[in-house]
């Protein structure tokens, strides 16, 4: 347990809370020591189990693609290859069924969607003591106070990650909206849609406002649910996961079901967060 | 949950990554994937070519062997009917040769007997001539003598 002898809430709160380092406003750079100080660091801030977390698994999923995609031969495939080749053949698969456009970017970019998110997620299934109880252990080791490590494994049940990759796919999006459509293509189609009158253009122009609030909406909507949406399924299944954790022996029928239970959940939100990519790039691209 | 820094870095880690995928593994994995897709075709290909060929080389090989069988039949029967030529020539030679062999024997028997007879006429005339000889020393009976002489020639 992470503190002596906490409250259910103290312990849910303690493990809701990222290891953070940032810009204090009295104690300037350096550890918060407790969700206070970390609210207080507002923006100048990171969560340092998110980035290490997300970067390990990052560099394992590109460590072991990479060991493949050297050793990948014409001949007879090996089992860590033929993985890595089902894997590339299912993304692209997916990638040609929805994404009509001609681009070398979606593809890695949906690989690598789909395999770190699977990672990030699939941390969620290590019990949720073993990972937080270590890093104290470690802490302790350098003097610190054990109640204030706080270490939160799921990387993608901290906002700011999944916000990160959403809002690197938007810019993505606009990036590819612009260059195919040209910027006043990009412009006319959030101004020019859905109401549109061609026959008066005093018409039109008066509703210009209208459609671009309408369609900004629709476009801001899409990195920011695309985000809400995996960070909610994972933040909801950590929680329970720790609620499950808080009673005792009850503990032990209880964990195995919600885990095989989120082993579909770990695969589905990767799965989706990278259709939705996909989905998202050929709107871009696609006339309407 | 408060948005911070964090987001910008997530997002510097997330361009890393795709970044690398995009440059050092994908591009492997998929001209490994079309290359062997590639070989696949190719196999089958050259599995179906070489079907066709054992296929056209079978069958020239039981043409071949149609016309060696009928050339060996014609060869047989050129030599039965050649053997049979053969065997005819030698039976009509055979014959032709015993003929002319029972016809020289039948002229030398002719000459023979012809010699014969000449042998005996002349020991005939011979013997007439002693007789007379031998009757005219002793007398000539005409009667006697005619009758002898006759019964002589009535021999002859």
């Amino acid at each position: 347990m992470a503190v002596s002898n906490p409250t259910p809430t103290e312990y849910i709160q303690h493990h809701l809370q990222n290891l953070t380092f940032g810009l204090h406003p009295e104690h300037g750079w350096s550890m918060a020591h407790s969700a206070e100080q970390a609210a207080e660091m507002g923006f100048w801030a990171i969560h340092l189990d998110t980035m290490g977390w997300s970067i390990a698994l990052g560099v394992l999923f590109l460590f072991v693609f990479r060991k493949a995609a050297k050793a990948a031969s014409t001949g007879v495939p090996g089992g860590l290859q033929n993985f890595v080749e089902l894997m590339v053949e299912f993304v692209d698969n997916s990638v040609k069924e929805t994404f009509h456009g001609k681009s070398k970017l979606i593809a890695p970019l949906s690989l690598t969607i789909f395999c770190w998110i699977f990672l990030m997620n699939l941390m969620d299934l290590v019990p949720v003591d073993v990972l937080p109880m270590l890093a104290q252990k470690i802490a302790v080791l350098f003097g610190a106070d054990p109640a204030h490590v706080y270490f939160k494994v799921v990387p993608t049940t901290d906002v700011n990650a999944t916000l990160g990759m959403s809002l690197s796919v938007f810019a993505l999006m606009i990036f590819y909206a612009i260059r195919s459509k040209g910027l006043s293509g990009f412009i006319g189609e959030l101004t020019l849609h859905p109401f549109n009158t061609p026959n008066n253009k005093l018409v039109q122009a008066l509703l210009i406002p209208v459609n671009f609030l309408l369609e900004v909406v629709t476009l801001l909507a899409r990195p920011i649910s695309l985000a809400l949406r995996l960070f909610g399924n994972m933040y909801a299944g950590e929680l329970i996961f720790i609620l499950i954790a808080l009673l005792g022996l009850w503990q032990l029928p209880l964990h195995f079901p919600w885990a095989v239970f989120h082993i579909l959940i770990v695969v589905l939100q990767a799965f989706i967060f990278m259709m939705l990519t996909i989905v998202y790039m050929s709107l871009a691209i696609e006339e309407h | 949950m408060n948005l911070n820094l964090t987001l910008i870095g997530q997002a510097i880690a997330f361009a890393v990554f795709v970044w690398f995928c995009m440059k050092y593994v994908w591009p492997p994995v998929m001209q490994a994937l079309q290359e062997r897709q590639k070989k696949i075709a190719d196999g089958l290909d050259a599995a179906s070519r070489a079907n066709r060929d054992l296929e056209v080389a079978q069958e020239q090989a039981n043409e071949t062997l149609r016309e060696s069988k009928e050339q060996a039949a014609e060869i047989l029967e050129q030599a039965h009917k050649r053997s049979n030529q053969m065997i005819e020539e030698a039976r009509d030679n055979a014959r032709q040769e015993g003929e002319r062999m029972i016809a020289n024997a039948r002229t030398e028997i002719e000459q023979e007997v012809n010699r014969a007879k000449e042998e005996l006429r002349a020991q005939v005339s011979r013997l007439a001539i002693e007789g007379a000889e031998r009757i005219l020393e002793s007398s000539i009976d005409e009667a006697k003598h005619r009758e002898l002489v006759d019964k002589l020639a009535a021999e002859l």
